[in-house]
């Protein structure tokens, strides 16, 4: 045993492990302080926290396991698209390929549980947070943050949902999208885009409304797919990592986790 | 067996099911003692036995076991948890409040802990949870593939994905502009005006029902009731051409529903008046177009000298008062919809399909 703990202090003491981990393991409250301080993931956090702010009965860990599903999505999603292809020839088949050929064969099921998982993890996040009252002053505009969020991780569900390119995913496109038809002044059925004619002319058909623009074109096709693609695997999660950033950032400028006055 | 089936899906259509939600939302706030632990571990049992047994029935199993369905049956017993967790401990609160107690949550804020590593370490813990919770559940099950896309062949039904579920069950009541755009973007909007509409102080920071009464029974009422309620409808009662079916219920493709749903026009100048509709889209509509405008301008006004809601409107102000209430009225058309739809076969209360404006 003695030879296993030389090896250990050899390599605590050793320049390289001194120079990644500056302050070591924590023996006492300074030294707790300083590793909240000096590592960049745990200064996501204040040094100390409420000890009701603690409890997982209170806050049910529920947006920190959405934070951590949005990890896993990225990371399994980032690990499909050296596979996918977002083409009408290719996408199909390379589902089959993740399935039947690719190493780690379970990559689209993390993905596709983890995105459900992750739609309910921000639906309790919220009912907690309104259950506790926690989007009252001065925590009003990271609430707002949130309800954004949440409309990111739905759409974020929505957009993957097209990319296996099965009936599944082109029929609940379909559905979804033809709502957009109906977008008052902006929807070719929508209500009032009667009323947008130049000399005559119809501004607002199936060739120029919000549907043509969500899904590229008058059906379903590759110009969805691509357009698709893109939304869920870089614009959107662009968008909701910068707003995760201003989420957590106020969490901690409008007092931490919330707690009675 | 047969006779409970039979039973169990002739309560499961929207009518009497969408009721009885509302007598159990009722009576769960109300009654206290569900809330305790015996209370809530025999809802659990009850509940649960209820799903088991059910399992054996063929076509509730083909439903409920379909892989995508699967999360919302998760999330069905995992609801049902933290409602319960997030009352129990709110009237808990409460009796210490009313003992002149601290709240538990009081008796702690003060009490700081080191990050490290109390915090550090349960978030670890439950990130080695949550992964082997995913790890195993996609072992298990295979996300679902079916047979490549082909525009041409639709399958019956089409359904959005599950999240989206409650707004296509809402098209049964509105057209598509309400119940796929207004209606959400409404959500929304109301989401993000409730902090700067709720001005009651208490409450803010712990559990409690007493001190928030209106607020918690609306939101429960629009998360619970209508929402998620909306949501296991569409998932698991509705098949082909959108047809109810009750859980038991064998999703039969023939099923013909009568279309016997008339416009609020229709019963007017044709029932009541006996003259025929008029040719104009206004005069024919005129009834529909009052009654909305009543309930949506008048109605607010009339609600704000009513007593219960007049100390809301000292408190909140006009601003805030006409702006809440104007969402929750619009909340609340679509149960006033739904009663009307199966009371009088109301199909619309205005009808001007020359413009598409249909409500």
């Amino acid at each position: 045993m003695s030879f296993l703990k030389d090896i250990q202090s050899s390599i605590v003491k050793s320049q390289v492990w001194k120079s990644i981990f500056r302050v070591g393991i924590p023996t006492d409250n300074r030294k707790r302080a300083l590793a909240m301080l000096g590592n960049v993931v745990l200064h996501l956090h204040p040094i100390k926290v409420k000890k009701s702010g603690l409890r997982m009965s209170y806050t049910w860990c529920m947006g920190g396991t959405a934070f951590f599903l949005f990890l896993v999505e990225t990371i399994t999603g980032l690990l499909l698209m050296f596979y996918y292809r977002p083409t009408v020839e290719y996408a199909y088949f390379d589902m089959i390929d993740l399935r039947e050929v690719a190493a780690f064969g379970i990559m689209r099921e993390l993905h596709r549980w983890g995105a459900h998982a992750m739609v309910i993890a921000v639906w309790l996040h919220m009912f907690r947070v309104f259950m506790t009252g926690s989007y009252k002053p001065p925590r009003e505009f990271n609430w707002n943050v949130g309800v954004i969020l949440l409309v990111l991780t739905l759409l974020l569900s929505f957009t993957g949902y097209l990319l296996p390119w099965d009936q599944l995913a082109i029929w609940a496109i379909t559905v979804g999208s033809n709502m957009a038809r109906a977008t008052p002044m902006l929807g070719s059925e929508g209500p009032g885009a009667a009323l947008l004619t130049l000399g005559g002319t119809k501004l607002i058909h199936v060739g120029s409304d919000a549907r043509f623009g969500l899904i590229a074109g008058r059906t379903i096709g590759g110009g969805t797919l691509i357009r698709f693609y893109v939304l869920h695997c870089v614009a959107i999660p662009f968008v909701a990592a910068f707003l995760i950033a201003v989420h957590f950032w106020r969490v901690r400028k409008d007092g931490g986790i919330s707690g009675p006055v | 067996m047969e006779a409970i089936r039979d039973l169990i899906n002739f309560f499961s259509y929207p009518q009497w099911s969408f009721t009885l939600s509302l007598v159990v939302f009722g009576v769960m706030l109300w009654s206290r003692k569900l809330w305790t632990k015996k209370g809530g571990l025999l809802m659990l049992v009850a509940v649960t036995a209820f799903f088991c047994l059910s399992l054996l029935d063929p076509n509730f199993r083909q439903v409920v076991a379909k892989p995508d369905n699967v999360p919302i049956v998760m999330m069905v017993f995992i609801v049902g948890y933290f409602l319960w967790l997030s009352l129990y401990k709110a009237f808990r609160n409460d009796e210490l409040t009313e003992a002149g107690e601290p709240t538990f949550e009081k008796s702690e804020v003060e009490d700081k802990i080191f990050t490290w590593p109390d915090l550090v370490f349960s978030e670890f813990i439950c990130m080695v949870i949550l992964t082997v919770v995913l790890v195993i559940w996609s072992i298990a099950l295979q996300a679902p593939l079916e047979e490549p896309a082909n525009p041409s062949v639709a399958p019956n039904p089409s359904k959005a994905p599950w999240y989206f579920l409650g707004l296509q069950e809402m098209l049964v009541y509105f057209d598509p502009w309400m119940a796929g755009v207004v209606l959400p973007g409404l959500i929304i909007v109301g989401l993000m005006a409730i902090p700067y509409i709720d001005t009651n102080p208490k409450g803010n920071g712990y559990f409690t029902f007493r001190e928030r009464k209106s607020e918690i029974v609306l939101f429960l009422f629009g998360f619970l009731v209508l929402w998620c309620q909306l949501i296991v409808i569409g998932t698991f009662l509705r098949g082909p051409n959108w047809n109810f079916f009750g859980p038991y219920e064998f999703w039969d493709i023939t099923k013909i529903e009568p279309l016997v749903n008339v416009d609020l026009s229709e019963i007017i100048w044709i029932k009541l008046l006996h003259v025929g509709l008029p040719s104009h889209w206004f005069v024919r509509e005129i009834f529909g177009i009052l009654l909305m405008a009543a309930y949506l301008f008048v109605l607010p006004v009339a609600l704000s000298k009513i007593k219960f809601f007049k100390k809301y409107y000292e408190q909140m102000g006009p601003a805030r008062f006409y702006i809440g209430i104007s969402l929750f009225l619009v909340m609340m058309l679509l149960p006033i919809k739904m009663y009307f739809r199966w009371l009088f076969n109301l199909k619309y209360f205005i009808h001007i399909q020359e413009f598409f404006f249909n409500v």
